[in-house]
């Protein structure tokens, strides 16, 4: 099913949550919502769901406005961030509500209520728990049990709240390869909230970067992270160093040095941005970006160092080889290998 | 790391935690909390017994034998049986819409429902005089179409319902605000619809902290005496519920047949007592959210 965002706007008590916000998203795609917390991703989420309604704007579930659907009618699969099992039922009955509570015509019978929702826990890897209640799962299990719970409804669009963000590191590994795996089988549009960007450049088809209730950027893992389209998205995703810089004629200069780094933007200050460990250290300082070592440390199999830059005050990290000779007071020059410059004002 | 330290009189009498009082301070405090109670609570309760069956057992139960008792006992009976569950509903409706939903005058809402808490039974008796008596506006109107309010068994149950009204909305209302919606939300999300969703996942959520209201709220509505008595009118036979009776038979000096009756009414206390404590015992984790009495 193919969900498409359009023009939606949201206010709490006039308290903007989401600006204008519009997304495609494709039948059978894993989607991610990126961002810190209060950039709208959990409202939109709800906003797709039903469970809340917009200020403005519309939702359409394949050709079909669902704006003024109730979230019964949508038919969506929720889970949510502290998975909201009902916890007087048992994890069979948990699976089978959704079926349970059908009007006559569309419900089915004891058995098959019973049958489908064995099956259900089996494709979770969780037979042999029926009888437990959620107080006995542990966090992972509950997880698989919401996640079921879900699916059971046969629902257009499966929506994750935080899937995995009450879960210790070790379980949240695990469940999102397993999440992935489960995607891939069943094929149902998926949409999932996150603020850990690892969670969502290695689990998604497409990442939707969100700050501030807009949508900075959307696009493959790859695409936003190696071209990031706003300082925001550089600094929130992966790691990034950034320098003042100005344009003239075509040419970047750092104070009044220019750089062998060209840019087809207009003239004016702006600021460089580019990723720590994608630099290419290089002899003399002409046209390079110079400074002196004023710190180092060893992370994982690089050393990282802090650079004040010649004539500034500014100070910029960049990724050297561990066994490379700099120390702190070395001079050291370089230049980013890939690297943006945005308007000052953005 | 006590296991560490070698254990001797010594080293047991140089340790006592910072929040320990010394043995006399622990024996005064102890012993005042003790007398307070066995004074103000305890003893009362006992004379209740003693005065009652003064008179041997015959005498006691002769006092439930007399026609004007057995019709007091079935009238707070029936007042009981009529509050409560009207309460339940009222209750369990003002806390749904305070817990779950956000509207205008919610603060006011809240506070409203302590009103009964806040004001003396006594005017709240008197509330429903002036608004039932003969001079009042809906008075002759009532009259002229034949219903009793004042003086008569719709007057004492209104009298009891807006003083226990209380009891089940405060138990559920923090219980439920601290459930949140999310189970509800769930509920939705997979299709039921709200009764579904009250009955199937509200319901079973909040039964404990239901449960330990009605029973406070019972115990209320059959002890309560303020309201109850300025409504009544105290016609025998009639209008007397078991507070009021046993405020008559005193003031005719017959002490055994009202300790009689008063001593069933602190039955009922020991009773709800005993059952509160079973809940506590038993659901102490779900009613602590509900902060208890």
């Amino acid at each position: 099913m193919e969900v498409r965002v359009s023009g939606v706007r949201k206010e709490f008590d006039r308290f903007p949550a989401l600006h204008d916000v519009s997304l495609d998203i494709n039948s059978g795609e894993l989607i991610a919502l990126l961002g810190p917390s209060g950039s709208g991703k959990t409202t939109l989420l709800r906003l797709i769901a039903g469970l809340e309604t917009p200020t403005d704007g519309k939702v359409f579930f394949g050709d079909e406005d669902a704006s003024l659907k109730s979230v019964q009618e949508r038919n969506v699969g929720f889970v949510f961030q502290h998975y909201a099992l009902f916890r007087h039922m048992t994890v069979i009955d948990n699976v089978g509500f959704g079926l349970k509570v059908r009007p006559g015509a569309n419900r089915p019978s004891k058995e098959e209520i019973r049958r489908r929702s064995s099956e259900l826990l089996d494709f979770v890897q969780l037979s042999g728990l029926e009888k437990r209640y959620p107080a006995q799962l542990s966090g992972g299990q509950r997880q698989r049990v919401a996640l079921a719970r879900a699916m059971a409804i046969e629902p257009r669009v499966l929506l994750l709240d935080e899937p995995f963000g009450a879960l210790d590191a070790k379980v949240r590994k695990e469940l999102r390869r397993w999440l992935r795996e489960i995607h891939d089988k069943t094929q149902h549009t998926t949409v999932f909230v996150t603020h850990d960007q690892d969670e969502a450049l290695e689990l998604a088809d497409r990442v939707v970067v969100m700050s501030q209730g807009k949508i900075e950027q959307v696009g493959t893992p790859d695409e936003v992270y190696d071209r990031p389209n706003s300082p925001f998205v550089y600094s929130f995703i992966g790691e990034s160093s950034s320098l003042d810089v100005s344009i003239q004629s075509g040419t970047i200069h750092l104070g009044d040095k220019a750089l062998d780094l060209k840019s087809e933007q207009a003239d004016g200050k702006g600021v460089l941005y580019f990723r720590p460990h994608d630099v290419e250290l290089l002899g003399g300082s002409e046209a390079r970006i110079s400074g002196v070592v004023i710190a180092s440390r060893r992370v994982g199999a690089t050393r990282r160092v802090e650079l004040e830059i010649d004539g500034t005050e500014s100070r910029v990290e960049i990724e050297i080889p561990a066994d490379h000779p700099a120390k702190v007071g070395s001079p050291l020059a370089f230049l980013p290998k890939h690297w943006r410059v945005f308007g000052k004002s953005a | 790391m006590a296991h560490d330290l070698p254990i001797s009189n010594e080293s047991a009498k140089a340790w006592h935690p910072a929040t320990t009082e010394s043995r006399t301070a622990r024996f005064v405090l102890i012993a005042t909390a003790l007398a307070f109670l066995g004074l103000f609570l305890l003893l009362p309760l006992i004379a209740v017994f003693v005065e009652a069956f003064r008179k041997g057992p015959e005498a006691y139960l002769a006092a439930f034998a007399e026609p004007d008792a057995l019709a007091a006992i079935r009238l707070t009976l029936l007042v009981a049986a009529i509050a409560v569950p009207l309460n339940i509903v009222f209750g369990v409706v003002a806390a749904w819409a305070i817990a779950k939903f956000e509207f205008k005058g919610k603060a006011f809402l809240t506070t409203l429902i302590d009103l009964p808490f806040s004001v003396s039974p006594v005017i709240s008796g008197l509330v429903y005089v002036l608004l039932f008596s003969s001079q009042s506006f809906l008075g002759p109107w009532l009259k002229s179409h034949g219903i009793e309010v004042l003086f008569a068994v719709p007057g004492i149950v209104l009298a009891t319902v807006f003083v226990t009204f209380p009891f089940v909305a405060r138990e559920l209302i923090p219980l439920m605000q601290d459930q949140g919606t999310t189970d509800e939300e769930a509920a939705l999300s997979l299709g039921a619809n709200g009764w579904q969703t009250f009955w199937h996942v509200t319901l079973p959520n909040i039964k404990w902290g239901l449960l330990y209201g009605v029973l406070l709220c019972n115990a209320r509505a059959m002890g309560e005496f303020g309201a109850v008595s300025v409504v009544s009118g105290h016609i025998r036979g009639l209008t007397n519920t078991m507070p009021l009776h046993v405020e008559i038979l005193y003031n005719e000096y017959n002490f055994v047949a009202a300790f009689a009756v008063a001593s069933l009414l602190a039955l009922l206390a020991l009773v709800t007592l005993v059952l509160k404590t079973l809940l506590e015992l038993r659901y102490g984790a779900e009613l602590r959210a509900a902060g208890g009495h």
